[in-house]
């Protein structure tokens, strides 16, 4: 459309390619490619081994990825139910009001993960609540960073909503919690699937709070690869960061398989 | 039928502003106090921590002597112009790829747009982790110490940080009426002028929208930093860190938090403005 004849289409393509594949294509391929390696000191990778495989996908790094699927499953679910419930409740409020709660659920975003982790650490490592060095002081921390997202991506449903679909339900007689369970949320089922692995892709990658607070019992695969780094192993480190965008990828194509199923009915 | 209609009429009426206003702002209630709970109020101890540490006294020593280090005021320094240069970086790179993507489609530009949005998804130390073979000490390119300078978090947050840019960049895109490029085309205008005239104006709230949000996740990003390993890149939520895990320095790692929060939640507040301004 913008640019018409053959020879500049294809500069331009060419120009793109440049830009694109080094930048994007290639730190995903590079991860790949090392995760099957012993050696890269050439262009290619050398020794090839799936070694690192076998280790990434026992013993401690099994029990990171255990740790990485409940945390993110837990947290995802809270902040859903969170997020969600909020979002409905500020559709019925006043526009004041309205933009009150929206500030106050999206403040988590602004607000540096790293400070999120040290202000849940500072507040849980005192009573009430001691809650420093179990398994719920991470997914607290991973509720609260993703649950800002799960609220705007419902919220953001709910207004594109067609609000002739409930008046039709409660002008038949039905009461408020019929018309929320058999109207509305299915309506909004796709975007709450939507939501639902948005958080759960944030909670496996997340690693800064996670970084401020994980006990010792309670390592996600995050601060396994990390950890691998930091002492030289960086292929093996390679290999469970491929487990960890597998078992991302594989979360988001089942959910993504239930969005489509729903928004056929 | 009129009981029907007087009904329905009430159901919008309290769809738009409720009748019962108590009742909205009760089921309001409990997902606030859950917020206030795991959010605001430990944000809260952190900022009574700045001022008020455990060991007793309220001042504003921690202050003055966070002020007063190098370390911090370099680090805010790096913070502040490795976020800027990044946008930046974005914003150019993400424009050139998105108009290409949308307006000199190839065979395949369906699936580098679906590859953008699963690229959203991955964490963004592993950006870190692959430069690492590529120019680290035992690298594909060689044993200079490029990873260890800012260049390299530059290089690495333009990568990770260009599809947050690039994603409204295409929704914006998908919208624009053709029929105007096609009118300014037949009247002579080349492309570039076309990008400059016509296409520019209309990405503009697009692009302040997704640069503004990737300026906050710059100043905010700790993954990348941590990853390189460099001790001459400190940036200030790589500070925290390091004041309150490896020093157990809680009042300092609290006045650093309190400074990077004022900074992020400012821009992140004008960039909804900004938005809501644009409608995006």
């Amino acid at each position: 459309m913008l640019v018409h004849s053959r020879k500049a289409k294809w500069a331009v393509w060419a120009v793109f390619l440049l830009l694109f594949l080094p930048l994007f294509a290639l730190p995903l391929l590079v991860v790949l490619g090392a995760s099957f390696a012993t050696h890269w000191s050439g262009v290619l990778p050398s020794g090839l081994t799936t070694a690192h495989y076998r280790s990434a996908t026992r013993g401690e790094a099994l029990q990171a990825l255990t740790t990485s699927l409940v945390t993110a499953v837990t947290a995802s679910l809270l902040a859903l139910a969170t997020g969600t419930w909020a979002a409905l409740a500020g559709a019925a409020l006043k526009k004041r009001h309205r933009r009150v709660l929206d500030a106050l659920f999206v403040l988590p975003v602004a607000v540096p993960s790293v400070v999120v982790g040290l202000s849940v650490l500072v507040a849980f490592s005192q009573p009430p609540l001691l809650l420093n060095g179990t398994r719920w002081i991470v997914i607290i921390a991973h509720t609260v960073l993703v649950t800002a997202f799960a609220h705007q991506s419902v919220s953001a449903a709910i207004t594109r909503l067609d609000p002739a679909y409930e008046q039709a339900a409660a002008s038949l007689g039905a009461r408020p919690a019929y018309v929320l369970w058999r109207v509305r949320l299915p309506l909004l089922l796709p975007s709450l699937t939507a939501a639902a692995g948005l958080c759960f892709a944030l909670s496996m990658g997340e690693l800064s709070a996670t970084m401020m607070l994980y006990p010792p019992d309670w390592t996600p695969l995050p601060v396994l690869i990390y950890a691998a780094t930091d002492r030289g192993a960086l292929f093996t480190g390679s290999a469970v960061a491929v487990v960890l965008m597998a078992a991302t990828l594989l979360v988001l194509f089942v959910v993504s398989r239930v969005r489509t199923r729903a928004s056929y009915r | 039928m009129a009981e029907a209609v007087q009904k329905a009429r009430v159901v919008r009426g309290r769809s738009r502003s409720s009748p019962r206003p108590f009742g909205a702002l009760v089921w309001a209630l409990p997902p606030i106090a859950a917020l206030i709970l795991f959010f605001l109020y430990p944000l809260a101890l952190v900022v009574q921590q700045s001022f008020h540490p455990d060991t007793g006294g309220t001042s504003l020593q921690p202050y003055a002597d966070v002020f007063a280090s190098e370390g911090f005021r370099h680090a805010l320094w790096t913070t502040v112009w490795l976020a800027l240069a990044s946008t930046a970086g974005c914003l150019v790179l993400g424009f050139l790829l998105a108009l290409v993507i949308a307006f000199v489609p190839f065979p395949g530009a369906k699936a580098v747009a679906r590859f953008i949005d699963v690229y959203l998804s991955f964490p963004s130390f592993l950006i870190t982790l692959a430069l690492l073979f590529i120019y680290g000490t035992t690298g594909i390119v060689g044993s200079f110490q490029f990873l260890t300078t800012p260049w390299g978090v530059l290089l690495a947050e333009v990568t990770y940080f260009t599809p947050f840019v690039m994603r409204p960049l295409l929704a914006a895109f998908s919208q624009l009426d053709t029929a105007q490029l096609e009118a300014a085309s037949s009247l002579g205008a080349r492309a570039p002028r076309i990008v400059r005239r016509v296409i520019l104006p209309e990405a503009l709230p697009a692009l302040a929208a997704g640069g503004s949000l990737v300026l906050v996740l710059c100043l905010n990003e700790f993954g990348i930093v941590l990853f390189t390993g460099a001790k001459g890149v400190t940036t200030l939520p790589m500070l925290v860190y390091s004041k309150a895990i490896l020093e157990s320095d809680y009042p300092g790692a609290c006045v650093v938090a309190v400074v990077n929060v004022l900074i992020s939640v400012g821009l992140y507040g004008l960039y909804r403005v900004v938005s809501r301004r644009a409608g995006a």
